[in-house]
């Protein structure tokens, strides 16, 4: 099976399957039933390609792998230029895996415009995967721009009562926000003619850019608000509630689970990849607004009354996490943040599909509307409190091993980062069991709650596979991180030289 | 430039004037023919006559590329760049025909000269792209001009659109004046109206004052029909009274044509004092479109305004170097045209009968009853935001990337913080489409075959330059060489 041709075409495969699955829906009759398989079939055939990545991928090296550079477009340079080394490969399967899970929590939620939203979940999941495996800025542009459109009627069309305020919303935030990250690669297209990423790398670091010591703050920056408001980072976060409440739950589930880690991808790939100087001396203020994140979105998912909101804003605590992982600039706190990535993908993912199974039964999400739930749906309850710890950050599961990561690497970098960091732990541990205390414990307070079906096989078919992830994530951690560890190490390798430079002076 | 001497033209000359020919003979057939026709039923076979004339002046153009060089005693020049034009404006003008065939029937306007005189226009069009002689662009603008301006008030019971002609003509013959007494100066400066000549004189030394105030002069008159601010105040009034197909024509075809002048006259003629002027305009047509289409309720006025922007943008690649700023702004007029035809070819279909459901109102719940023209238009409208994978995208990335390598930071930034902005009312129809119920059911009627060619041929060219945009800009590369050499 893995023969050269494979390896190259592979990239090509996993991204396009979806949409090319997506095209043949458009042909599709409307007939609900048939176009609802359909999708699964696609995304679980995807999530099957996708596999091979990690499968073959060779975890010693550190460069690029399953590699495919052609030309596409002569003038500008562009080329079609794919590949994922340890850090990206992990957040396409991410993606693939949780699509599928997707299609499953929306077989009855969607009734309306079936196809439309169908066709809609896979063009993005096509857009996503693309974002992670470009290697070409322009092309990577590309599928960044592509994902808006998506997500934006996902949300626009299928959402809850405030959706249309909630998608412009969410357009125009990140869509404002990433005209500056294509200023900034249209200056390094002018200086370089290549929009090749490993190219501009290269030139960077052998210092061949006329003008760079003037530009480069702007540069880092024009990257940086496009990645920051997509992570988001604390005060560019507000659109991220609205979008999350509003969407419908295959929505928030792409939203939390891959989508914001778009952001904190970028910023690993680009910020700290193309601009290391920069990325040190602007670390204190991003640092301290990570740690705003953390402190911030966990006290106010503290008083929120709307499951959902209380989940939308412990994303915007975790993904300060990784924010200040990536900017402690030491090993374990890189890859205690690609590893948060991956489990807050998998446990959020998992939670907002919770809160979704329980507002297609009581079509609300107000905590104070449920009580005492363990006795009438005693499934659901174990689900919930398994993922709930698992997010919480329990020992053997897998929240706690990219928090432990960082906060390492966050006491390695300062100490009062860490402790401030870690508060955050803590914080999470009070939001997410007190939620669970009310909705769950107790006597069942509304008469209506008495009779809610427990889960059904394809809301468990759909859950499992998180549990199984969480757990298996938690308890062997080694079979990602021996994938993540190079590809770190290559990231930092002009970190260590800017150290001993400081220490050498 | 020996034909001076030579007192009739060979017959090479007549091919290189060939599309103008066809354009012609097919706009005088129609005249003929509309007299001894049945005036209900006439507008059918005018119409296919009038789209045979732009297929055949197509056929012509590809022809004509064979043999490119001057003709007419140093008035036209046939090369790689005026066949770009000619091939746009004939395109657009067989679109636009496509478009009203149906909309001519549901308006109930008689068909008569209708389709004669948009085959007239693109023959000054056409003429204005080839022609390297000021006087003769003169005549060819006045073609064009004099065109449109009757085309603008053809749906003769409204009051609107007889407003919208009569501003237009007045306006416009002001502008033409401008033109007019720019050329008349810039003979003064240099003492010749061709453009190469021109080009020598002023690349030679010094160039004169004169000189200065006749570019400005001309500059007046041309950005008036590119409604560039601050020349923009008609747009929005005309555009919303005249037929909604003739707003897709006018606002595409003449105005490329107006920029392969502006091209010609500016590059090839090494016009001195350029950067700042343009700089201002640019900046401001940008800034002024976006901000006027903001509180737009009409879907045309919402167009026009957004054409004063994008007519913006397209000035930004003036302001480059022209080795990447000519190509820049002939791919930009090619995808402006293939975008905004069609999203006018969706706004006159929706329309009906005189043109009642024109506002966003309307369009409510469009995605809902009729999932595949509210697909198309949404095509159109992400282009015309400048979202990856359509033509929209690449012109705009072609344009500012132009800019910044004549390092022009300031006017970029001016031009991408606009398209941020312009990002918003484009969504807003997208949004009232998909996402809005509509309050009262506007009647959607099946798109005909024609209309459905015309948004086909519109949505495809829009996303072919999207996706695989290499070789129109290579080809706009090597037309920017033949026309700086």
């Amino acid at each position: 099976m893995n023969s050269p041709t494979l390896d190259s075409a592979i990239l090509t495969l996993v991204t396009f399957i979806p949409m090319a699955g997506a095209l043949l829906l458009l042909l599709f009759p409307r007939r609900d039933r048939d176009i609802r398989i359909f999708a699964l079939v696609v995304s679980v055939l995807t999530f099957g390609v996708s596999l091979h990545l990690p499968v073959y991928f060779e975890r010693a090296r550190a460069g690029f792998q399953y590699e495919i550079n052609t030309p596409w477009i002569p003038t500008p340079n562009i080329h079609y230029h794919m590949g994922v080394d340890g850090i990206s490969m992990w957040l396409v399967v991410l993606t693939t895996f949780l699509t599928p899970l997707c299609v499953l929590i929306s077989w009855k939620s969607i009734h309306e415009r079936v196809k439309e939203f169908f066709i809609l979940l896979l063009i993005m999941e096509t857009a996503l995967i693309g974002v992670f495996v470009s290697l070409d800025l322009f092309l990577f542009y590309f599928f960044w721009e592509a994902t808006l459109i998506p997500m934006a009627l996902l949300i626009g069309i299928y959402g809850h009562e405030r959706r249309v305020y909630a998608a412009i919303k969410f357009f125009m935030f990140t869509m404002i926000a990433s005209v500056f990250m294509l200023a900034a690669i249209l200056w390094l297209y002018a200086k370089l003619g290549t929009f090749d990423f490993v190219a501009i790398q290269t030139a960077i670091r052998n210092g061949q850019v006329d003008g760079w010591v003037g530009a480069a703050p702007w540069l880092f920056l024009g990257f940086f608000v496009a990645f920051a408001v997509k992570v988001p980072l604390f005060p560019v976060h507000t659109w991220l509630p609205d979008a999350h409440v509003e969407a419908p739950t295959a929505g928030s589930v792409l939203l939390a689970g891959v989508l914001l880690k778009m952001g904190t991808y970028g910023m690993l790939r680009f910020n700290l990849g193309l601009f290391p100087d920069q990325s040190r001396s602007n670390a204190p203020w991003i640092v301290t607004l990570a740690l705003i994140g953390i402190i911030y979105g966990a006290l106010v998912a503290m008083v929120q009354p709307n499951m959902k909101k209380l989940i939308a804003y412990s994303s915007i605590s975790h993904l300060g996490f990784v924010v200040l992982g990536i900017f402690s600039f030491t090993q374990a706190g890189l890859d205690g943040a690609m590893f948060v990535m991956l489990a807050h993908g998998v446990s959020t993912g998992a939670l907002f599909m919770l809160a979704g199974i329980l507002h297609e039964r009581r079509h609300t999400f107000e905590i104070t509307e449920f009580g005492g739930l363990a006795t009438p749906m005693p499934v659901y309850a174990t689900f919930f409190s398994f993922i709930v710890l698992a997010s919480v950050g329990l020992p053997l599961l897998n929240g706690f091993v990219g928090e432990f990561l960082v906060l390492s690497g966050a006491f390695r970098a300062r100490e009062v980062y860490g402790i401030l960091g870690a508060t955050g732990v803590i914080w999470s541990a009070c939001y997410l069991l007190w939620m669970y205390q009310r909705v769950f414990f107790g006597k069942v307070t509304h008469d209506v709650n008495r009779t809610l079906p427990d889960l059904d096989m394809r809301e468990r078919l759909a859950l499992w596979p998180t549990a199984v992830a969480a757990l298996v994530m938690g308890v062997a951690p080694l079979l990602w991180l021996n994938a993540i560890d190079p590809a770190v190490q290559n990231a930092l390798a002009p970190f260590a030289q800017l150290a001993s430079k400081v220490v050498g002076q | 430039m020996n034909g001076a001497a030579q007192v009739t033209p060979q017959a090479v000359e007549y091919i290189r004037i060939l599309p103008e020919i066809v354009l012609t003979i097919f706009g005088i057939i129609i005249m003929m023919l509309d007299p001894l026709m049945d005036e209900r039923r006439s507008q059918r076979t005018l119409g296919a006559v009038g789209l045979v004339g732009a297929l055949a002046a197509i056929v012509a153009t590809l022809y004509q590329s064979q043999y490119p060089g001057v003709g007419f005693w140093g008035m036209v020049n046939v090369d790689s760049f005026s066949v770009f034009f000619h091939f746009l404006v004939t395109a657009v003008t067989a679109v636009v025909i496509l478009t009203s065939y149906e909309y001519m029937e549901v308006q109930q306007i008689r068909a008569g000269e209708y389709y004669g005189l948009i085959l007239f226009g693109a023959v000054g069009m056409c003429l204005m792209s080839s022609a390297v002689e000021l006087v003769l662009i003169f005549i060819a603008l006045e073609i064009s001009s004099i065109s449109t301006y009757i085309l603008a008030g053809f749906r003769r019971r409204a009051a609107i659109s007889s407003e919208s002609s009569v501003k237009y003509f007045l306006l416009g013959s002001f502008a033409t004046a401008f033109f007019l007494y720019g050329v008349a100066l810039m003979f003064g400066a240099t003492g010749s109206t061709s453009i190469a000549v021109i080009g020598q004189v002023l690349a030679s030394g010094q160039p004169p004052v004169l000189a200065y105030v006749g570019i400005a002069l001309m500059f007046v008159g041309l950005g008036f029909k590119v409604a560039a601010a601050p020349f923009h105040v008609w747009t929005p009034d005309v555009y919303e009274g005249a037929p909604a197909p003739i707003v897709g024509f006018m606002s595409t075809a003449p105005k490329a044509a107006v920029f392969a002048v502006l091209l010609r006259i500016l590059f090839e003629a090494h016009a001195p004092g350029r950067l700042w002027l343009i700089w201002v305009v640019a900046a401001l047509s940008m800034t002024l479109g976006n901000i006027g289409a903001l509180v737009q309720d009409n879907v045309k006025r919402l167009l026009a305004y957004s054409s004063i922007a994008h007519a913006g943008y397209l000035l930004v690649a003036f302001a480059a170097l022209p080795a990447n700023g000519i190509p820049a702004a002939m791919f930009y007029t090619a995808s402006y045209a293939a975008m905004n035809v069609g999203a006018f070819a969706v706004v006159s279909h929706l329309a009906s009968a005189g043109e009642r459901y024109v506002t966003m109102e309307d369009y409510a719940g469009l995605g809902r009853r009729s999932p595949l023209l509210a697909a198309t238009l949404t095509i159109f409208l992400l282009s015309l935001i400048g979202i990856p994978a359509t033509g929209g995208f690449f012109a705009k990335f072609y344009v500012f990337s132009a800019a910044l390598q004549a390092n022009l930071v300031g006017l970029v930034i001016i031009g991408v913080l606009n398209s941020a902005v312009g990002a918003y009312y484009y969504l807003r129809v997208i949004v009232v489409m998909y996402m809005r119920e509509a309050r009262q059911e506007v009647p959607v009627s099946p798109v005909p075959l024609g209309l459905g060619v015309a948004l086909a041929i519109s949505a495809v060219a829009t996303i072919y330059l999207g996706v695989l945009p290499g070789r129109v800009l290579e080809y706009a590369t090597r037309s920017a060489g033949d026309l700086l050499r």
